[in-house]
């Protein structure tokens, strides 16, 4: 079945905007992507919009739906009914390029700041072992497809343009917690992730949990365990010196 | 590098200033990559580790190319499951699926290659799915004789991306994000450098680079059903061919046997060959599992002609064939598109794909956590529960860009291909599995030759002519110019339509002829494109330059497959329904004799690299 759907999309750039209304036929199973395909094809030639694989793998199409932080390729037409309006704006904790189009720039300084893994020497046979549910943990936050929804959502950047210089986000307590429970990695980021990337700031409201759309348990699964273990270095110098000397702790502070 | 008057955006020192034209931004580098997926990423990592200075200049953000959808995994003899597995199989599996038209030389290296790529993305903070004793775990998939494909659940591309893109921004490579290039520049006949725009400002930016590498990926856009993501206008084939090269294989397109039918929106959209890895078999709206209807002669010897034997394969592969659902992609597309044809598919025009009633919710979930989400999410199908509907979705573009096959040079000095936008590799049919591999294994290499390339000029370099530039940026901004009314959307629309309805997975002459003269037409009134706005991040003008591109390639695969009188691999004609050994021997080349889209495709027959003795050896048994 096809019908019209009303629909305001923000229109503007970094001077201002504003939102502009259009009617958009659109079909049963459709998602917002489609309707926007459709709205650029044959009304707005020049509507800008990022996009990539359209399967909700790639992270690109982030966007706020009727104010809500989602991906509009997986967010379906008939999750709303049929007369009512669809309003799509940018996402509001990064500035605007173009129409839908932020700069999250941000995302990507913030990811150079990250020391890389470091793993340990091979095995003799030139291949590496680690058993399947000790990467499990890392591989839950590796599922990550980079849409910056939970930085988008995070409240210590949100309205706070203040904090982005001590604070790296959700999304990046991801891969501090991705590291540091790596089996086979050797750097220490525990005082980094404190410091630099202001895990601190975070106090576990989990916003960024609720509009992950991978399902990623960030704030029980990695921030939280994260916080634990920079307070385990931090408080209990005697345990820390201790598994260093019986190298139980063989990993370098970077 | 960059002039400090401007305003520059901290990350991709982009301008940030719209508006007139205050000349061109202007970088210099030893090696340019043009695409961030696997090829381009790893091209970049290996010039970096020649000790080149290296831009990766890509038209999306960083970590979102095409290679992220990649799900299945990495074929990779590691042996790790099965010990007798080594690049001598792997390598012989691979010709055979691509129906003997494979470049040997590019098959022996992938295969021997391929194992210590997978090993050093493990290196670089990789986290793979492990085997009971703690190694890269590794999954059957079709094709291949023994479980090879390095895997992490049905993700695998995403982990293979990230880790890339994390080892390159810890290497501190230059990212040039959403940036387009359209023209590759030239000094005599030797490569100069490049020439592309921001998509964010419109504003044009020059590379002088003696050496520059394709990653640009493949063509799918230029079809109605397709997996691929917008970014898939066959730009690299293009831009190879305006600057002199030549494409060879391009008849061969991959139509992945099993992508979504339903709802429409997500029509193409990839469901993994990994289902029936795992177990999942085909069926028609009888119920039958039609595969078995289905084995070429080519295959009979190893494809299980039982379900008794079938079955019993997945835990003994030693005392069974193969099921027939694991045969070749073209084999499983073709038997498919016959079974819809007959009037056996499913409601919304596919066949069933069934795992929920021969394994466990929990296993469905934990070995194809993606395609369970995707399903739920998009088409409200528990595939735990009940049957995917799946059909034929254009995949892969076997043909690309001819190279050495050690080195990745084109046949112009200093223009390299790799990944998908090479040809050769995967001859007719490319086999799962062997496409990330293929990016690990060609992308260094490309990367590690471009570097040393650049390194044997020892400054003397070539130069960027300025005319040159001025006539590119006058043709990118083209579309501005003209009022001809001609919607873009709508012309590749219009030829989504015709690639699909006439170059499509059966072709027969008259078809294909009569798609010639679609795309002559559509070539034409993409003369009069009209963009509305301005230059600023406007997808209207970026999509009118990549329809040239899109435009130029259909006709390549369109002239080539009617001239190829055969059916093999991912080519077949209706009219000449079997392969022919005359054929088999045979790569046809095209190139654009006046180096501009005006020019004509001029098409050639080549002989294809013979094999030497010792590898033929390996297909006598």
């Amino acid at each position: 079945m096809t019908y019209d759907l009303k629909m305001r999309v923000w229109r503007g750039d970094r001077s201002g905007g504003e939102l502009g209304d259009y009617t958009v036929e659109v079909e049963d199973g459709e998602v917002v992507l489609d309707a926007i395909h459709r709205l650029q094809a044959t009304q707005a030639g020049d509507l800008a919009v990022r996009w990539n694989c359209k399967a909700g793998k790639c992270g690109s199409c982030s966007a706020e739906i009727n104010g809500r932080p989602r991906l509009m390729c997986m967010t379906r037409l008939s999750d709303f009914d049929i007369s009512e309006t669809i309003t799509v704006t940018p996402v509001r904790a990064f500035p605007v390029i173009r129409d839908l189009v932020t700069d999250v720039s941000f995302n990507y300084e913030k990811a150079k700041q990250v020391p890389a893994a470091k793993l340990t020497p091979r095995d003799r046979d030139g291949k590496r072992r680690m058993m399947q549910q000790d990467v499990e943990r890392g591989q839950e936050f590796r599922k990550c497809i980079e849409c910056f929804l939970c930085q988008n959502v995070c409240h210590v950047v949100r309205d706070h343009e203040e904090n982005k210089q001590a604070f790296a986000g959700p999304r990046f307590f991801l891969r501090y917690a991705e590291l540091d429970m790596h089996p086979l990695d050797t750097n220490d980021r525990r005082k980094l992730a404190q410091d630099a990337a202001g895990l601190g700031m975070c106090n576990i409201t989990k916003c960024c949990t609720e509009v992950c759309p991978e399902g990623i348990h960030i704030t029980d699964n990695a921030i939280i365990p994260m916080k634990e273990r920079v307070v385990d270095r931090k408080y209990d110098p005697v345990t820390w010196l201790g598994a260093k000397i019986r190298r139980r702790d063989p990993r370098d502070e970077v | 590098m960059t002039d400090s008057t401007d305003q520059r955006h901290p990350m991709t020192g982009n301008r940030m200033d719209p508006g007139a034209d205050t000349g061109f931004e202007r970088h210099e580098y030893d090696v340019v990559v043009i695409g961030a997926g696997g090829a381009g990423l790893r091209a970049a990592i290996a010039a970096h580790d020649a000790g080149a200075r290296v831009a990766i200049v890509c038209k999306s953000l960083l970590g979102k190319a095409h290679t992220v959808m990649a799900e299945g995994g990495i074929a990779a003899s590691m042996g790790n499951v099965y010990p007798d597995d080594n690049w001598k199989v792997h390598f012989r599996d691979t010709m055979r699926g691509g129906k003997m038209l494979n470049n040997w030389r590019m098959a022996q290296l992938h295969a021997q290659e391929a194992p210590e790529r997978v090993l050093e993305l493990e290196e670089w903070g990789a986290l793979f799915d492990r085997t009971p004793d703690g190694l890269i775990s590794q999954r059957d998939f079709g094709g291949h004789r023994y479980a090879r494909l390095a895997h992490v659940g049905d993700r695998t591309g995403l982990e293979m991306i990230r880790t890339l893109q994390q080892r390159a921004v810890a290497l501190g490579i230059d990212v040039f994000m959403e940036c387009t290039v359209t023209d590759i520049l030239k000094d005599g006949g030797r490569v100069s450098g490049a020439f592309g725009y921001w998509r964010e400002t419109g504003r044009f930016v020059v590379f002088d680079s003696p050496s520059v590498v394709l990653a640009t990926g493949g063509i799918g856009k230029s079809y109605q059903v397709t997996s691929n993501s917008w970014e898939y206008t066959g730009d690299g084939h293009a831009l190879a061919m305006k600057a002199g090269a030549s494409l060879i294989n391009m008849e061969f397109v991959q139509f992945h046997p099993t992508g979504m039918v339903w709802p429409p929106s997500v029509k193409g959209i990839l469901v993994t060959e990994s289902v029936r890895g795992d177990g999942g078999v085909l069926k028609n709206s009888e119920g039958e599992r039609f595969m078995f209807d289905y084995i070429p002669e080519f295959f009979k010897k190893e494809t299980a002609d039982s379900i008794e034997e079938a079955e019993g394969w997945y835990t003994d592969k030693k005392n069974h064939r193969r099921p027939p659902e694991l045969l070749p992609r073209d084999e499983v597309a073709r038997a498919i598109n016959s079974e819809i044809k007959a009037g056996r598919g499913s409601p919304h025009g596919g066949v069933f794909l069934d795992i929920a009633s021969r394994r466990d919710a929990e296993f469905i979930r934990r070995r194809l956590p993606s395609m369970y989400h995707q399903f739920k999410e998009l088409a409200d199908v528990d595939i735990t529960a009940e049957p995917m509907e799946v059909g034929p979705t254009c995949h892969y573009v076997m043909g690309g860009v001819e190279v050495d096959p050690d080195t990745e040079e084109s046949i112009v000095p200093g223009l390299y291909a790799a990944g998908e936008v090479a040809g050769g590799m995967h001859g007719s049919n490319r086999l799962g599995g062997n496409s990330l591999s293929d990016l690990l294994v060609f992308g260094r290499r490309a990367g590690h030759n471009a570097a040393y390339a650049t390194h044997r000029l020892k400054g003397d370099r070539p130069t960027v002519h300025d005319e040159d530039v001025k006539a590119a940026a006058a043709q990118a901004l083209a579309p501005f110019e003209i009022d001809g009314g001609e919607n873009p959307y709508t012309i590749q629309k219009d030829l989504q339509d015709v690639m699909q309805r006439l170059v499509g997975i059966i072709r027969k002459a008259g078809e294909l002829e009569e798609s010639l003269k679609e795309i002559d037409k559509l070539k034409e009134r993409a003369k009069k494109l009209a963009v509305e706005g301005h230059r600023q991040y406007n997808p209207g003008w970026h999509l009118a330059i990549d329809l040239t591109n899109m435009l130029v390639v259909s006709e390549c695969i369109a002239k080539a497959a009617l001239e190829r009188e055969e059916s093999r691999g991912g080519h077949t004609r209706d009219d000449f329904p079997g392969p022919s050994d005359e054929w088999g021997t045979v790569n046809l080349v095209l190139t654009l004799a006046g180096g501009d889209f005006a020019s004509p495709v001029e098409l050639r027959h080549q002989r294809l690299p013979v094999m030497p003795g010792d590898l033929k050896e390996l297909f006598d048994s």
